[in-house]
């Protein structure tokens, strides 16, 4: 293959997104057909991203392309290196399975919205993260920046009818407006160092930099690009957005859109401004461990099906960061064959959660299409009529609850391994932190596989607990291609750990300040060795073992037991009449945890009683339950915030007085007091 | 000769797991001054179950029929990566995150299983079960992280080699990390204070409430498979912490000896249990957090005195 192969699906790629984007648009007052044309050139596209990028990342194919514009700060320069290759990568293969998951999926919109449009915004929106991973130019970034953010709201107020999704679409559009305002601020600060947005000049010129404007730079990025990738405590637009966008544009959100923040952080920090404080890389560790164990606490206390998968992937953000700040941390104490290790965990990291999650939010549109709500307690028993979305949302819960031997199992392996390496750090600070981050990973993975217990069960397990339930049926066949896909790629990506671990190590050893490491682990087809003997994994091996002891378990008890007589019979009632309230709802099965973590979650319960006679309470004829969890960081952080925001408006309102006289006043005043100033 | 000794370290703990049940049962009859039904009851109760006819609720679905197969198979395969009676056997199974996560495997589907037949008392069991266990994930897996860190392996039986030979100075930290285990264990096995083996209808049940469903083969492979974790942890808590006696030879009486050592081992773990469920009464639901978290708290005090 050559490097011209790789260019000309370039073209194709953005030909396609743009041929699908436009025809929709023109085709808009035909639905099929405007679902048809904009899905396949999407389909396309991704295809044609899949070839390039795995061009680039098995043979080396990469490339930088600048085409100058008329203003001289403004090159549209494109840099496709193994980072951009491999997050490329992650996108098309999203973005392939999740179009032609929607080639069926958006057939529910007919006739209630427009498709064209859904067509166009869904095209444009995948070619701005395109752009947002290949521009190496600040100002060009900034564009796609802002390409994918305006689409991606169009894409969360969809379905503008629903009161909720337009104000979850506002809260998004102000809150990664206020991540951009400071992703300018850094860009600023770093054209003022160097005279330059060309990230390759940038990337030259930074030697001279002062720590306190280095400083300034990673507090910017963490908020900005943090912003996006949904850390804790910037994370309150993720919840609401991510559930309110259609379910396979859910699935690049979260599977690809959060990643751009992970993206440009390795960028940053690792290519372009190598030589990091030790506090950056620990001040990351605690910001993914918080995140890790706060997102799955909160995913606990949900049952709204959409929002719980929004909060896993803020957990998820949490592991990749935990990868990152190692990574960071043994950057700073000068070790950087394990800073490779960690960036290898937190990019493997970051390919398992985008195809487990997109499955997921694939599995969770199957369901709500056929349900017509997000509430998990209104779910139950689907498994008996949508089986095969059943099966394909039980691999991808597995996956996320790192089971082996999915491959989420492995990446989490990873984590822990450059966690482990941590322990042996010199400085004693550094030590505690990685401990406790260890520790917040443990019981994220405890928690998250108790979360999916009861995801999936209260989901599909047991008997409807609602008529649009019990009239579920299976969804048709591009939904169950689009989530069989991924569903094995889950597997593929945990049983070929070996080679895709290898090529992630060399895709880390290729950023600028890691250049000239070696990797501290060998990886052979079928497993990975660590150099000094402390650890090794084969992947291959737990799969094969698993299901060689499984046949022979059931080819035992079938040879002994075979013969016997198994009857079906009514579930033991205790003498009552069973129905579907008695069984356990999602509520009441994460009670308990929630209740052991009331500290942070602080769940309140109110009880409403209204009895048949109002003197004699005996008897109650309406008996009423709320149960609810409190956000910490609203009460604490945002409430408070947006009080003295309020409070200072109020101040100044005193001076709009509304009179005209006073405000030539102010004029006059202002251009006094400049006179003077300037003069 | 070698291929000797992995037939033994695969049927070993399928083959003892029932009689070590037994003869808790049995200690705690003496206990409580009753005569108790022979050691060897649960292996009976077994060969009856499997010989039985099956009822499975007309509610449940292909998780709950599979479930008990994949439970015993991942019993099998960690029953077979862990060390019992030799070090010699070089597995690559045997990295203690691989062991923990295929445990939580066959958590996950017992309490998918649980839920399955939309019966009350399953889904509750099945509640706690993962409460449970989340909150143990902490504990256990740090309380193998100190020996791993200090044995500067991960692999569980270089761990139980070079434990052998450890300094005196990290014994306490090891047997810091040894009552962090310990808690681990009796949670995960499900025995006193956080379950009741013995119940078979109280409100407050877990490992019971969640196979209520269950009959005949299925019951069967699921009694085993929790007798075998049983045995499992009680393997590791005696060969990792007091890892001395496996055989470093492939004759025949350094094999009967090491067994020998590995059942008297674990007789004295059975015995300590037996009498901690005959001393104390189950803890309250919302009390085992407390126990769970001083579990990760030791392991991670120790943690600290070894790096």
């Amino acid at each position: 293959m050559t490097e011209a192969l790789a260019q000309t699906c370039f073209v194709v790629l953005f030909f396609s997104f743009a041929v699908g984007a436009i025809g929709s648009l023109i085709l808009r007052n035909n639905d099929r057909l405007a679902d048809w044309w904009g899905n396949s050139f999407a389909i396309l596209g991704s295809i044609s991203g899949i070839i390039a990028s795995i061009s680039a990342l098995a043979f080396g194919n990469t490339f930088s392309y600048t085409l100058p514009s008329s203003f001289s700060i403004l090159s549209f320069s494109i840099n496709f290196d193994y980072l951009a290759a491999f997050f490329s990568l992650v996108l098309s293969l999203i973005s392939l399975f999740a179009s032609i998951f929607a080639l069926g999926y958006v057939k529910h919109f007919f006739g209630k919205y427009n498709i064209g449009s859904l067509g166009f915004f869904y095209n444009t929106f995948i070619a701005g993260v395109m752009l947002v991973f290949l521009s190496s130019n600040a100002i060009f970034f900034l564009i796609a920046w802002e390409l994918m953010a305006l689409t991606s709201y169009a894409l969360v107020v969809y379905e503008r009818h629903d009161e909720k999704n337009v104000k979850a679409g506002l809260l998004y559009f102000i809150m990664t407006h206020i991540g951009t305002a400071f992703i300018i601020l850094l860009f600023l600060l770093l054209f003022k160092q160097v005279g330059s947005f060309d990230f390759a000049a940038i990337k030259a010129g930074l030697a001279g930099m002062s720590p306190a404007l280095r400083t300034a730079v990673f507090i910017f990025a963490l908020i900005g690009f943090g912003m996006k990738a949904g850390i804790i405590p910037l994370h309150i637009w993720l919840p609401s957005a991510h559930p309110a966008a259609p379910s396979h544009v859910s699935a690049i959100l979260s599977g690809v859109m959060i990643k751009t923040g992970i993206y440009m952080l390795i960028r940053l920090f690792l290519d372009i401004m190598p030589g990091t404080s030790l506090w950056w890389g620990l001040a990351v560790l605690v910001i993914g461990s918080v995140s890790s164990l706060l997102g799955v606490l909160y995913a606990l206390a949900e049952h709204d099906i959409k929002r719980l998968l929004a909060y896993h992937s803020i957990e998820n953000i949490g592991i990749i960061l935990l990868g990152l700040g190692s990574s960071l941390t043994f950057l700073a104490l000068g070790f950087k064959s394990l800073a490779i290790l960690g960036l290898t965990a937190s990019l493997y990291h970051t390919l398992n959660h985008a195809t487990f999650k997109a499955l997921l939010f694939l599995g969770a549109g199957s369901v709500v299409s056929k349900t017509h709500t997000r509430n998990i307690e209104e779910y139950g028993g689907l498994i008996r009529f949508m089986p095969l979305t059943a099966l394909f949302f039980l691999i991808g819960s597995m996956a996320i609850s790192a089971l082996p031997p999915f491959n989420g199992f492995f990446s989490e392996w990873m984590t822990f391994q450059s966690l482990f390496r941590g322990f042996q750090a010199l400085n004693s600070m550094a030590q505690w932190i990685f401990v406790l981050a260890a520790g917040s990973l443990a019981f994220t993975g405890g928690l998250a596989a108790a979360c999916f217990v009861k995801a999936f069960g209260a989901t599909f397990l047991a008997r409807p607990r609602s008529e649009e339930a019990r009239h579920a049926h299976e969804s048709e066949p591009s939904l169950l291609v689009g989530m069989g896909g991924l569903a094995i790629l889950t597997l593929v990506f945990g049983f070929f750990a070996g080679p895709i671990s290898s090529v992630l190590a060399k895709t880390a050893g290729s950023l600028g300040a890691l250049k000239m490491a070696e990797a501290p682990m060998a990886a052979s087809w079928n497993s990975v060795r660590f150099a000094d003997g402390f650890a090794s994994l084969s992947m291959p091996l737990v799969l094969g073992v698993l299901a060689l002891s499984l046949a022979i378990v059931a080819f035992i008890v079938y040879l002994w037991a075979g013969g016997r007589k198994v009857r079906t019979c009514a579930t033991w009632d205790c003498g009552t009449t069973l129905d579907s309230r008695m069984e356990i709802t999602a509520t009441g099965f994460s009670r308990s945890i929630v209740t052991i973590f009331n500290g942070i979650l602080k769940s309140t319960k109110q009880q409403d009683i209204e009895y048949h006679d109002a003197d004699m309470r005996y008897f109650s004829k309406e008996n009423r339950f709320t149960l609810e969890t409190r956000d910490i960081y609203k009460d604490y952080l945002y409430e408070p915030l947006h009080r003295s925001v309020l409070k200072i408006s109020n101040f100044f309102k005193r001076v709009q007085t509304g009179n005209i006289n006073v405000y030539i006043l102010y004029i006059f005043l202002a251009i006094f007091i400049l006179l003077i100033a300037l003069v | 000769m070698t291929i000797l000794i992995w037939i033994i370290q695969l049927l070993l703990v399928p083959a003892l797991s029932p009689l070590f049940i037994g003869i808790i049962r049995k200690i705690k009859a003496k206990l409580q001054n009753r005569r108790g039904a022979s050691i060897c009851q649960p292996y009976r109760d077994l060969r009856k179950l499997f010989n039985k006819d099956e009822v499975i609720s007309e509610d449940a679905s292909w998780i709950f029929r599979f479930s008990p197969f994949i439970i015993f198979a991942i019993t099998l395969v960690v029953g077979a990566s862990i060390p019992l009676f030799t070090g010699l056997i070089s597995n690559p199974l045997s990295d203690f995150l691989v062991i923990i996560y295929l445990l939580a495997f066959s958590t996950f589907f017992l309490a998918l299983a649980g839920m399955d037949a939309g019966s009350a008392f399953g889904g509750f069991g099945s509640s706690r079960e993962m409460t449970v266990a989340a909150l143990t994930e902490g504990g256990l897996l740090f309380s193998l992280l100190t020996l791993a860190i200090a044995a500067k392996s991960m692999n569980l039986f270089s761990i139980s080699q070079k434990i052998a030979s450890l300094p005196s100075s990290s014994l306490f930290p090891v047997g810091l990390a040894f009552v962090g285990f310990l808690i681990a264990f009796l949670a995960e096995a499900g025995r006193f204070p956080f379950d009741n083996p013995a119940t078979h209808l109280e409100l407050t049940m877990i490992h019971e409430a969640m196979i209520l469903e269950y009959s005949g083969k299925r019951l069967a492979l699921i009694e085993w498979a929790a007798a075998n974790k049983f045995l499992i942890f009680a393997g590791l808590a005696a060969n990792l912490f007091f890892p001395w006696g496996l055989t470093g030879q492939v004759t025949l009486p350094h094999i009967a000896l090491a067994l020998l050592l590995f059942t008297g081992k674990i007789l004295v773990l059975s015995l300590g249990v037996a009498i901690l469920e005959s001393s104390i009464a189950k803890f309250r639901f919302f009390r085992l957090p407390d126990l769970l978290f001083v579990s990760f708290i030791l392991s991670v005090i120790a943690i600290g005195l070894i790096i």
